[in-house]
């Protein structure tokens, strides 16, 4: 190949588009005749619906038609299971999906119960405004701690309790372990994560067209085959009459994963009631309460340690909060459970889980998707370990790392997959070794710390490692296809949200084909290019989408070179693609231009061999045997200012590992991306909530997102570890960087504070809340 | 976030305006820059029936010295006032408050007006209206009078004024010799309301004696906090750590009956304002012994 396309820092194609307001939103796009919908939402956490007062709303000008459950008829039906209980022996799983209007009881603050259609929005509010619906309060279950106590309030009436699902997993002896060991460490922690806060909010436009007895839907999901799919059935119609588009779309991060929601269930069914289009567009009060959260978990966890800080065992017992309902089954705390034990060899673990109903809104994946929850555990209890064994926390990680040697390492768990946790591949070693390099880390602790304790600040440092379980099944579909014009065309069904997919994809193309990546066409998300595929999350886009591409662009290039050696009368192997054109090397007179070859490839007379596709074309899929793993350790230097608890980020520095680059540019976006996340996680961002299940910090006022001026330059470097799942060898990216953040500024701010008796066990940790906890401590009480 | 159904008037005169202001009371607003009303109203959670814009009102947004003080009007934006060399030399508190005000695109539009108006708490202009001693122009209709800061605020949201009443402009003492202002914050982001501010304005004589002081606190209660009984520890005394560190106590424990809220509890409300204090006098101290420069 003269010009390697895969691995190079390009620029992304797709930026000139989206910075010149070219790009086209969701609510870029209006048809004539539009109609716009206002939901009206529960302002109870839990209540009884006794009645709902429509009759006013309804005379308002302007408004087209208002509904409540009870005028759904049979179309009202709660949503899919999406994710299936894993076939953990003994795991108990009770399935209670939302619903597109509550009908009986409302079990969350914004659940929607009635709705508008209008000829705006506007009219659509005001018109809301007249609607009175009367919910008697009760009491809800706001504690996730007491959730499961006998006198808690039931979410949903026919179960015995709240518990939503029950699972345990081991493997070795932990009995044994703890048994065994010189040290053991238990802490009570808690960590709570966030919303995703995409800077565009959710939006569904449908556009039913009765001739044609077409429906066109375009929907910010992350996953519009499935969308289709499912909105067929339940629409009565067949998946060839419905097409979704998911457009550009202003981050997805997870919760746009989610189906059904209700507005998605219900914006193309009222399009084909009304027979115009119809809009809905989520506003941002909107989002905090009718789009998916990740929240809290509460763990009572305990590690087994010899007195040179080899790990004996680990035992994890959690609670998990699911919110309302769990359609999203039990993705986020396997993946707590799974992740939990991160880059180290941990001969015994015990870990039990329970997910809980809650009267909160409902909780799915959020980039990391639970991962943040076990690696905070894991790191928090190395650290203590080290501490008191006075050992140095590097050195202790560094004793218990899992070595090239080891892989494949079966854990003997079950992943979010369904298929055994298993590490491909990796080097743990190397990685956290050049961390602890470019940090500079003994310099740090022997020079510079005393140094600035000396003078009176209160900087620290803190280091800690990760794995990231990537690139799930179960498989992707691309088509690929060289037009007349010379150009390539690739067709995926992952959605896209801002993952540079119009780059990476085109440069996995273009190494194959022999064109430049702008000569690309990619498209993504519209049913109508390509209708099979799953969708883009796990941090799998890359692996399953790009290995499936990568699988059909090799066809193509063999399809280029068998037709190009008939028509040049050459070897095979005398061919070469470059610069768009095949020939023959070192006769560049003989070259085809590409778009030439492809139409004598799909004759318009004459015959063909039987067995004979036509076109420059292929339609390959990719499955892979499981995730890949990627990896990766952070560091974090911090200053805190011990009267008002402000803490500066001095620096922040990101070793990765995930397999083979398709471009360093887009990843080292992503790892900055997901680290600017999680420094919001850890430090500035909270869903706080009442005792009524009222959510307090539901602006943007109150709900801090880490601004340009909050997250400092990102250090960044790689290696790159082949993952043996996948021709390209690539791992999975998209969560890395938002991961590790909690431990790792919880352990520097100790650091900085440098009072060994301080113990930070809980995410997040504002000014506020380092004040509390120190005062605690300076009580005499425990954090 | 569409806010209801408002009727919208947009006059050209100031007459014009208080009369509809008096012909309307308190279902009107005036809409002077937007950035605190027009969310509210998007929000639903202000509701007003007739909005007045002052956009179209000349002469209002003067910045302009008048004998020992800086007039201001209403209207001027809170940008125009951060950029301003006049502003700098004779009321350099101003200057140094008002990067903390928000941000940039919003300090664009923001006016200086709208936000003592406004009388939110958390503000910055306010408590630096109540250090400095500013004077407030008040115009309608019955005519114009002149409220003193201390009189002006008037709890949560609110003022002095009447319904029918207008603020047109505001005065700021110039600068005395021997004067030394200083400003600090804590928020959790930059630009963000701010937890505890303080804004302090001290009267040091020529041997070093504190012979007034007036320190001006935002987020700490109703609206803007003046800590008398901090200002009366330094009055009459020379400055020592001791003596700043007994007013900051005062005032994180006896001038304020802080709220608590999810970003600062009371505890942690009293104990930012006892640092921020004591932090913030030694500065302005510090600038009295250099002879007045930062």
């Amino acid at each position: 190949m003269s010009t390697r396309q895969f691995g190079r820092p390009l620029r992304r194609l797709e930026d000139e588009k989206l910075l010149k307001g070219k790009a086209a939103f969701i609510d870029d796009i209006e048809p004539a005749g539009t109609l716009h919908v206002a939901f009206v939402r529960s302002s109870f956490a839990h209540g009884r619906i006794n009645a709902i007062d429509v009759a006013e709303a309804r005379e308002y000008p302007g408004v087209k038609m208002v509904l409540t459950a009870a005028d759904l008829g049979d179309y009202w039906q709660p949503g899919p299971v999406l994710v299936p209980p894993p076939p953990v022996e003994g795991a108990v799983f009770h399935a209670r999906t939302q619903v597109p209007l509550a009908r009986d009881k409302v079990r969350h603050v914004g659940e929607p119960v009635a709705l508008v259609v209008a000829e705006s929005r506007y009219v659509a509010e005001d018109a809301r405004d007249e609607i009175f619906a009367d919910i008697e309060p009760l009491d809800p279950v706001a504690d996730l701690g007491r959730a499961l106590d006998p006198e808690a309030p039931l979410v949903h009436d026919d179960l015995e309790s709240n518990l939503a699902a029950h699972v345990r997993q081991t493997k070795g002896d932990y009995s044994a372990a703890r048994a065994e060991a010189d040290v053991v460490i238990a802490r009570n922690m808690r960590y709570d994560h966030g919303i995703a806060a995409s800077m565009e909010n959710r939006g569904v436009l449908a556009d039913w067209d009765a001739q044609g007895e077409k429906l066109t839907i375009w929907d910010t999901t992350q996953a519009p085959i499935p969308i289709r799919n499912g909105l067929a059935g339940m629409l009565g119609l067949s998946e060839s009459q419905v097409r979704v588009i998911a457009p550009f779309i202003g981050g997805g991060f997870g919760p746009k994963i989610m189906m059904f929601y209700p507005e998605e269930v219900l914006i193309p069914w009222l399009s084909m009631r009304l027979g115009r289009p119809v809009k809905w567009i989520e506003d941002r009060a909107e989002n905090f309460f009718a789009t998916t959260h990740e929240r809290e978990q509460l763990h009572e966890a305990e590690i087994a340690v010899t007195r040179d800080g080899k790990i004996l065992g680990v035992k994890d017992t959690f609670f998990h909060d699911t919110g309302a309902y769990d359609p999203y089954g039990l993705t986020v705390p396997i993946n707590s459970q799974c992740t939990l034990l991160g880059c180290y060899d941990v001969p015994s673990y015990d870990s039990e889980f329970r997910a809980v109903f809650t009267n909160k809104p409902i909780v799915t994946p959020y980039r990391g998707a639970g991962r943040q929850h076990g690696v905070f555990v894991m790191e928090r209890l190395l650290d203590l370990a080290a501490r008191e064994l006075g050992m140095d926390p590097v050195e202790i990680r560094r004793r218990n790392l899992l070595q090239p040697a080891d892989f494949p390492h079966n854990h003997g768990l079950i992943y979010q997959d369904f298929t055994e946790l298993t590490y491909d591949s990796g080097n743990y070693p190397e990685v956290l070794e050049r961390t602890v390099e470019a940090i500079g880390y003994r310099q740090f602790r022997e020079v510079e710390q005393p140094r600035l304790r000396a003078e009176g600040r209160h900087v620290g440092m803190a280091i800690v490692t990760y794995v990231e379980g990537t690139g799930i099944g179960p498989y992707e579909g691309a088509r690929v296809t060289v037009e007349a014009s010379g150009q390539v065309s690739v067709a995926t069904g992952v959605g896209t949200q801002g993952q540079g997919h119009f780059t990476s994809f085109a440069q996995v193309v273009a190494e194959q084909v022999g064109v430049e990546p702008d000569q690309v066409r990619v498209s993504t998300g519209d049913t109508a290019e390509m209708h099979w595929g799953t969708g883009t999350f796990a941090s799998r886009g890359a692996v399953v989408a790009g290995n499936a591409i990568h699988a059909a662009a090799l066809e193509v290039r063999r399809k280029i070179l068998d037709l190009a050696a008939e028509e040049l009368e050459a070897d095979r192997d005398d061919l070469e693609l470059q610069g768009g054109m095949v020939g023959v090397k070192g006769a560049p007179d003989s070259a085809i231009p590409l778009g030439d070859l492809a139409v004598r490839a799909n004759p318009l007379r004459g015959a063909v061999a039987p067995g004979t596709e036509p076109g420059l074309e292929s339609t390959t899929y990719f499955g892979p045997p499981g995730g890949t793993t990627a990896n990766g350790a952070h560091a974090m230097v911090v200053e805190v200012d011990p009267e008002t608890y402000a803490v500066e980020i001095k620096r922040y520095l990101v070793v990765h590992d995930c397999g083979t680059v398709i471009n360093p540019l887009i990843l080292q976006g992503q790892i900055q991306g997901g680290v600017a996340q999680g420094i919001g996680n850890c430090f500035f961002e909270e869903l706080v909530f009442d005792d009524q299940a009222q959510l307090l910090s539901a602006s943007f006022m109150d709900y801090l997102l880490p601004t340009a001026t909050d997250v400092p330059p990102i250090e960044c470097d790689h290696i790159e570890t082949p993952s043996p799942l996948n021709p390209l060898g690539v791992k999975g990216a998209g969560e890395a960087g938002a991961i590790p953040s909690g431990p790792l500024f919880a352990a520097a701010v100790e650091d900085a504070l440098g009072d060994p008796s301080l113990e930070l066990l809980e995410i997040p940790l504002s000014p506020n809340r380092l004040f509390e906890v120190s005062r605690t401590r300076d009580d005499g009480g425990g954090a | 976030m569409k806010p209801p159904v408002f009727e919208y008037h947009a006059p050209t005169h100031i007459d014009e305006v208080l009369e509809l202001v008096a012909q309307h009371g308190d279902e009107a607003k005036p809409l002077a820059g937007g950035q605190s009303l027009v969310p509210a109203m998007n929000f639903r959670l202000a509701r007003p029936s007739v909005l007045i814009d002052l956009n179209g009102i000349d002469g209002l947004g003067a910045i302009a010295l008048e004998g020992d003080e800086l007039r201001i009007g209403a209207m001027t934006r809170q940008r125009a006032v951060e950029r301003s060399d006049l502003v700098g030399e004779v009321t350099p508190l101003l200057s140094e408050t008002l990067p903390f005000v928000a941000h940039p695109q919003i300090r664009n539009r923001g006016t200086v007006g709208g936000s003592l108006a406004h009388a939110d708490p958390a503000a910055e202009l306010p408590a630096v209206a109540l250090a400095l001693g500013a004077r407030f122009f008040v115009r309608s209709q019955r005519g114009t009078r002149v409220v003193e800061a201390d009189a002006f605020f008037d709890g949560l949201f609110s003022t002095a004024m009447e319904d029918d009443e207008l603020l047109e402009n505001v005065a700021f003492p110039v600068l005395a010799d021997g004067q030394v202002t200083a400003f600090s914050e804590i928020s959790r982001r930059h630009g963000d309301y701010a937890l505890v501010g303080v804004a302090v304005s001290l009267s040091v004589d020529s041997s070093g004696c504190c012979e007034r002081a007036r320190i001006g606190l935002l987020s700490v209660g109703d609206g803007p906090v003046l800590a008398v009984r901090a200002a009366e520890v330094l009055a009459g005394e020379v400055p020592s750590d001791e003596l700043i560190r007994s007013a900051a106590a005062r005032a994180g424990h006896d001038d304020i009956d802080p709220p608590g809220d999810i970003h600062a509890s009371v505890d942690y409300r009293r104990h930012l304002t006892e640092v921020l204090v004591r932090r913030t006098l030694a500065a302005a101290f510090a600038r009295a012994s250099n002879g007045g420069s930062a």
